[in-house]
């Protein structure tokens, strides 16, 4: 009898430290899954706190982001889906979206509108790249270089990195066709528009891989998003490709003697989706979650953390200053107007097709 | 004298015929002592058997094309792949239904996907046309043929049509074609193109830098083995301790640490280029390639050489080379006719047990491998978290499972397994 009544007196605490008793039909445990380090941080005291805050709801943190898709699928293989929410990007969401592994969301009746009332899918605009997706930034792969190892005139040009003459020394690359076949097809004198027409034959992948032949010696291949920043600071490279974030917080953040390359900047977006199959109660608490998360402010407030764009128009005048710097974040953003005009666009539909067969000759070439 | 006559069976205390009796009690004690291990064995076969099981089935099996288009596979059989000319209408209206119904299910995009691997392009081919597909009417929308090719120019490729018929049958061998750098045509086997073929380099570097860093672990196991066993307690014990801190040590943390020694700006060139012993323009490139997996794998996997060459020299005898040496051998016909010998099966059992982890390996050329210094399973994991062509993957396993058999089969017919000693 007594401990019924622990019960019931714990559970009615939580609820009334929650909304309302209506979210008695949402479950008060979920897991997120995001990528780790300073980004999922910059998730936490974006959107975790205050929602814990606001709900008492717990949130669990799984960093396996960069495995979702195959992790996804196993789950749903299995019947058993652990996950609630899953920050993803925009082609491993549209992937997941098309095999049925992720819900559906209307951004007009699941989301929040802009504080003038502008619905989300106006809001969200040309983002909403997939019927399940909700981005959530704008990041995008760029190129840094260390200030003290270039010589006299720093880079300004993506072909910097296939200048050896100019600027001898090593640079790092992504040990993946995506990216790197388009800049060295950029660098070869293609236009921006038809780079993809070129890849999509023999004679451009040949032309692409010869291009890249020119630096291979030059090159440290990497796999991992942190590498490059490491091999920076540890003056292994003189220039090298990651994400504008992982920069932004190796300059300002490390203060370490780097500088940035915005010409060529490959845009992509990130965001959340949910998996299709959960329980009502967790798909409510989801859908509760990520209308929280992804409303005007708290997109804006994310920018306070690290370096990536809101993906909500309404949210981009609410940028300010960085929590811990102090710095204005605006012109971090590769959303910022001179940056974005110099970016490359990727094409999903193209990497869809030509993903399996690139890589492969990818990595024949790298391992030749 | 004693006479037991045959006609008289003997019996125990209850009553019972003395043979039934026993084998009675045998079973039941092999019963009990079957319930005892039951545990292990249940979580031997859960843990261990069905995830290797379901990998071979996985290497095989390929039954998502003929559950996702039962129609057209049924239709392409009348179809002569090797005619050169395109299926007939019949085949079009076949896949129209399919394609519609695999659109309102959603899993049009998996076949995609799986024979996108075989033929680029098939991927969006199908994505674009079960957009499309999704607004027909069946009945009456026909012929198909021609609004197919309208829809998308690959319908009318007859290559297209070959792919979808070579990759219909339940079973495959596609995925092991494959995974040894052919391809399943519809002629039949063929190799891949020479721009795309990496998998069986893999397989060679993976096989030969593992027995590279096999005996670099036996090269430098030995002797501290031998000082293990040989040493007074005390300078012994303190060895012992060097030898397993670093077994007890992270591996990602032990990986790591190799970066820092061994990239161009770190520790070890630094001192070189101190002691002018290399030009700092021309500093070393240790890591990032074989070296760098050889160097940080020997460190990681030396543990496992150390331990059972330690607990083999401890039983051998130290009178046994003191007699050696009064019947008047010197030092080193001492060490190499007697000691030696005896130490052997502690080598062998150290070089499996280091051999078949490196050829598993995958982490640590992860992260120092760079390139040229990455193994299979660095493909495989590739394989299995993104292409999510797993069926591949599961084949590449499949043969990496074989060649450590065949290896272990081999050592045992040249070295004798009962020669492998982890102690004792």
């Amino acid at each position: 009898m007594n401990f019924t009544k622990t019960i019931m007196t714990t559970a009615s605490a939580a609820l009334i430290s929650g909304a309302a008793f209506a979210e008695s039909h949402m479950s008060m445990e979920m897991t997120i899954v995001s990528w780790g380090g300073a980004y999922s941080n910059s998730q936490l005291r974006a959107y975790h706190e205050p929602y814990s805050a606001k709900t008492g709801v717990t949130i669990l943190n799984d960093d396996s982001s960069s495995t979702a898709v195959a992790q996804l699928r196993a789950m749903n293989e299995a019947n058993n889906i652990t996950w609630d929410v899953v920050d993803v990007e925009a082609a491993p969401a549209m992937q997941l979206c098309d095999e049925g592994l992720a819900m559906e969301i209307d951004p007009d009746t699941m989301l929040a509108a802009a504080p003038d009332g502008t619905p989300a899918s106006e809001d969200f605009g040309d983002m909403l790249v997939s019927e399940c997706f909700i981005p959530q930034i704008v990041y995008s792969t760029t190129f840094g270089y260390r200030t003290d190892l270039v010589g006299d005139t720093p880079p300004d040009n993506v072909c910097a990195v296939f200048d050896t003459k100019t600027y001898p020394g090593k640079r790092s690359l992504f040990s993946v066709p995506i990216n790197q076949m388009e800049w060295a097809l950029l660098c070869d004198g293609v236009a921006k528009s038809e780079i993809y027409d070129v890849l999509a034959t023999e004679d451009g992948q040949d032309r692409a891989l010869a291009k890249l032949d020119t630096i291979k010696d030059d090159v440290i291949w990497v796999s991992s998003g942190s590498d490059t920043p490491q091999l920076l600071a540890d003056g292994e490279v003189i220039m090298g490709a990651t994400y504008n974030g992982r920069l932004f917080s190796l300059i300002e953040e490390q203060k370490q003697p780097v500088a940035m390359i915005w010409d060529g900047q490959v845009m992509d977006l990130d965001g959340w989706i949910i998996p299709a199959g959960l329980s009502p109660e967790r798909q409510a608490r989801a859908l509760d979650y990520i209308m929280f998360a992804t409303d005007t402010q708290r997109l804006a407030d994310q920018a306070k953390y690290i370096s990536y764009g809101p993906a909500r128009a309404s949210s981009a005048p609410l940028v300010g200053k960085h929590a811990d710097l102090g710095i204005d974040m605006a012109p971090h953003m590769p959303t910022a107007p001179e940056n974005l005009s110099r970016a490359f666009l990727m094409n999903y539909d193209f990497w869809a097709d030509y993903r399996d067969d690139l890589d492969a000759k990818f990595q024949a070439w790298l391992a030749k | 004298m004693i006479s037991t006559p045959s006609d008289k069976i003997l019996l125990s205390a209850d009553g019972r015929p003395l043979k039934q009796s026993l084998s009675r009690s045998l079973r039941q004690q092999k019963i009990r002592a079957l319930l005892l291990i039951a545990p292990l064995l249940i979580f031997i076969f859960v843990a261990f058997i069905m995830p290797i099981v379901s990998m071979l089935s996985r290497s095989v099996e390929n039954d998502l094309v003929s559950q996702t288009l039962p129609q057209t596979v049924q239709a392409l059989q009348s179809w002569d792949a090797l005619s050169g000319e395109l299926p007939s209408e019949p085949v079009y209206a076949a896949f129209a239904l399919d394609i519609q119904n695999a659109a309102k299910a959603k899993v049009h995009t998996k076949v995609g996907l799986r024979l996108n691997y075989e033929k680029s392009g098939i991927a969006s081919l199908f994505k674009k046309t079960a957009r499309k597909a999704k607004k027909w009417d069946i009945q009456n929308d026909g012929p198909f043929k021609d609004k197919l090719i309208k829809v998308h120019k690959g319908w009318g490729e007859v290559e297209v049509w070959q792919t979808l018929k070579t990759h219909s049958p339940r079973y495959t061998s596609g995925y092991f074609l494959n995974a040894i750098d052919m391809r399943k045509t519809a002629e039949g086997a063929d190799f891949q193109p020479e721009d795309k073929t990496i998998l069986i380099k893999l397989f060679q570097r993976t096989l030969i830098m593992s027995l590279i860093i096999t005996f670099s672990c036996i090269l430098l196991g030995y002797p501290v083995a031998w000082l293990l066993a040989n040493l007074p307690m005390r300078q012994a014990n303190l060895l012992m301790i060097l030898v397993l801190l670093p077994f007890w040590t992270s591996l990602l943390v032990r990986t790591s640490a190799w970066k820092v020694m061994l990239q161009q700006q770190g520790v070890i060139n630094d001192i070189l280029v101190q002691l002018s012993l290399v030009s700092d323009e021309a500093r070393l490139i240790m890591i990032n390639n074989e070296i760098g997996t050889i160097v940080a794998m020997t460190h990681i996997l030396l543990p496992f050489m150390i331990l059972p060459m330690y607990s083999v020299m401890q039983t051998i005898p130290p009178s046994y080379l003191r007699a050696a040496k009064s019947l008047g051998a010197t030092n080193w016909t001492a060490f190499w006719r007697v000691y030696f010998p005896q130490s052997v099966p502690g080598i062998g059992a150290g070089s499996i047990l280091v051999f078949i982890l490196a050829i598993g390996y995958y982490i640590t050329p992860e992260i120092v491998g760079g390139t040229k210094g990455v193994f299979i399973s660095n493909r495989i994991a590739y394989h299995i978290l993104k292409s999510l062509n797993w069926g591949l993957a599961a084949a590449l396993g499949t043969i990496l499972l074989v060649a450590v058999l065949v290896l272990y089969w081999t050592y045992d017919k040249i070295v004798g397994i009962d020669n492998v000693k982890l102690g004792g």
